[in-house]
């Protein structure tokens, strides 16, 4: 008797207690990044809240270090009422506009210099020291030069973004070209590939992956850029509204601008992962995700 | 002309020096003598790190011997002929195409339109038994799988001279020779002669027309010898036969010496 009913029984109860164990390891999931989410928020309300105290209760000079809730007035007088360089979209604009550029064509000088120099030893050989020589200079440097050069209007600001961002898109490429795998080089020689080929189709998709962890990087660097060009001397922009804002000894408006700026720059950060994530699809998960 | 009369390869006398990094002169290949008729398949044996894989690349155009000739069809290889197929011991597959693109790039590199590529990539595949994979990339296939998209790769192109080095050695041994079977049915519809090099003497006597015995580095002929052996072959079953160990025990009596050598030097190296 007892074992016809375990027989029965076995599989109704077998399946129960699997599914049963599943479901509690995803509540227990869920649950965990509940837990991580709420302690996040807990952790800057914590933050923001003590120095929004501290501040009131006179600890430390309000004037000096401003206060969450100036700063937030802050932002929204900019957004409803504008600048006092015109509207707040238009600086944000402007900055943007000027990063964008520079860090397009940083990356893409960088990428095909570098490229170049990878697949060609002669070059690379002829100009290295020189290229070692500019790379140790710390190129911030050059902002008020390209200010004297190209005046207070965007073309500066774009060329310091430019300077900062090359340099790491050039020794990725550089160094992603010279790595490339020499089996496959060889066996796409012999497939019938020309140098031309091996170059457009072998080296430069497996430097991708290198151009690209240079690129998360090197945005930064153009924001960089831009804001300290805009800085020194500028008519319109974000760096403008800093020093503008340090100028009227207005601290609030010098963090509000920070806040702006960290926005802008983790919704490009956003967007180029999105971007990597499409472009590598043929890339195998990173060890341990797939197992 | 010449095509006809002249062995598909010969090696004259070719000898091949590295400089290595630290500026010193490094033989590999030295006063090689060796020759390979139409539709042959020649397996090349010898000890570990003892020059075997120079030959191919010497034969393939990808390097240029030091001394001697490398002829190819009767003349000299200068760079890379479009009638050679190479198969590296690692995975040569481009990881960021998919198997169909990858089985492709040989024609759409050679200048075929693309129509007509893809056609040929998919009979390929078929016949390596991978057509539902074709939107695979690489690294979602097995090591096997990996070895199938280049052996379609290589074919795809119609090579006459077919240089292998060491292709199966990564695999495990189910794998491999289940691969040597795939290797030889591909192989004999084609006529194309081929130089297989493995340091697996089995391996060798069951695929090959012909074992070539290379010395210890640096590596020359040492001995040749005929498989007699009928084709066609299953290499599972045809190293059973008593004519096989015959084989076996005559031509390690040769090889079991060099590898004695090569051990003694302390040459483990790949």
């Amino acid at each position: 008797m007892p074992e016809t009913i375990s027989a029965t029984a076995v599989p109704a109860v077998g399946k129960t207690p699997g599914t049963e164990r599943s479901r509690a390891r995803a509540r227990a999931a869920r649950n965990r990044a509940i837990l991580v989410q709420s302690t996040r928020a807990l952790v800057l309300l914590g933050v923001l809240g003590l120095w929004e105290w501290l501040a009131r209760a006179s600890v430390i000079d309000p004037f000096n270090f401003s206060m969450p809730t100036k700063i937030w007035d802050q932002l929204k007088q900019w957004a409803l009422h504008g600048t006092a360089q015109g509207s707040l979209w238009e600086q944000i604009w402007y900055t943007l506009y000027e990063a964008l550029l520079g860090w397009g064509i940083g990356v893409v000088a960088g990428v095909v210099l570098g490229i170049a120099f990878g697949r060609i030893a002669f070059l690379a050989d002829v100009l290295g020291p020189y290229i070692k020589v500019l790379n140790a200079l710390p190129r911030i440097v050059l902002a008020p030069i390209f200010l004297i050069w190209f005046g207070l209007g965007p073309a500066s600001k774009v060329a310091s973004a430019v300077v900062l961002v090359f340099f790491p898109v050039f020794f990725n490429a550089f160094q992603g070209a010279r790595e490339v795998d020499r089996n496959l080089v060889a066996n796409s020689r012999i497939l019938g590939a020309s140098n031309r080929q091996v170059t457009l189709q072998v080296v430069i998709p497996s430097a991708t992956s290198w151009i690209f962890t240079s690129l998360h990087v090197s945005f930064g660097f153009a924001l960089i850029g831009a804001i300290v060009g805009e800085y020194i001397g500028a008519t319109k922009g974000l760096g403008l509204l800093v020093s503008s804002s340090q100028g009227t000894f207005n601290a609030a408006g010098v963090y509000a601008a920070m806040v702006i700026l960290a926005v802008v720059a983790l919704l490009a950060e956003g967007l180029l992962t999105f971007l990597e994530k499409r472009l590598f699809r043929w890339k195998p998960a990173q060890p341990g995700e797939d197992r | 002309m010449s095509s006809h009369t002249s062995p598909a390869i010969e090696l004259r006398g070719t000898s091949k020096a590295f400089r290595t990094p630290s500026g010193a002169l490094h033989t590999a290949v030295r006063d090689l003598d060796l020759t390979v008729g139409h539709g042959e398949f020649v397996a090349v044996v010898g000890p570990t790190g003892c020059g075997k894989s120079t030959t191919l690349t010497l034969v393939s155009g990808l390097e240029e011997p030091t001394e001697g000739d490398v002829l190819v069809a009767g003349e000299p290889v200068r760079g890379i002929a479009s009638n050679v197929g190479f198969v590296f011991q690692q995975d040569a597959v481009f990881p960021w195409r998919s198997v169909l693109s990858n089985v492709m790039a040989g024609p759409r590199f050679r200048g075929v339109p693309k129509a007509e590529a893809k056609e040929r990539a998919r009979e390929w595949l078929a016949r390596v038994g991978l057509s539902s994979f074709e939107d695979r990339y690489p690294h979602q296939l097995s090591g096997g799988q990996r070895k199938r998209v280049a052996l379609a790769s290589t074919f795809v192109n119609d090579p006459e001279i077919l240089l292998m080095d060491e292709p199966f050695s990564a695999l495990d041994v189910q794998t491999r020779a289940l691969m040597s079977d795939e290797l030889l049915e591909l192989w004999a519809g084609t006529g194309a002669c081929v130089v297989f090099v493995t340091h697996d003497l089995e391996e060798s006597i069951a695929l090959a027309d012909k074992v070539v015995v290379m010395t210890a580095g640096p590596a020359t002929v040492k001995e040749v010898f005929e498989i007699d052996l009928p084709r066609p072959r299953k290499v599972e079953s045809v190293r059973l036969e008593p004519r096989f160990v015959e084989i076996y025990r005559e031509i390690w009596s040769s090889l079991g010496e060099e590898v004695r050598i090569t051990r003694e030097r302390g040459a483990v190296d790949a």
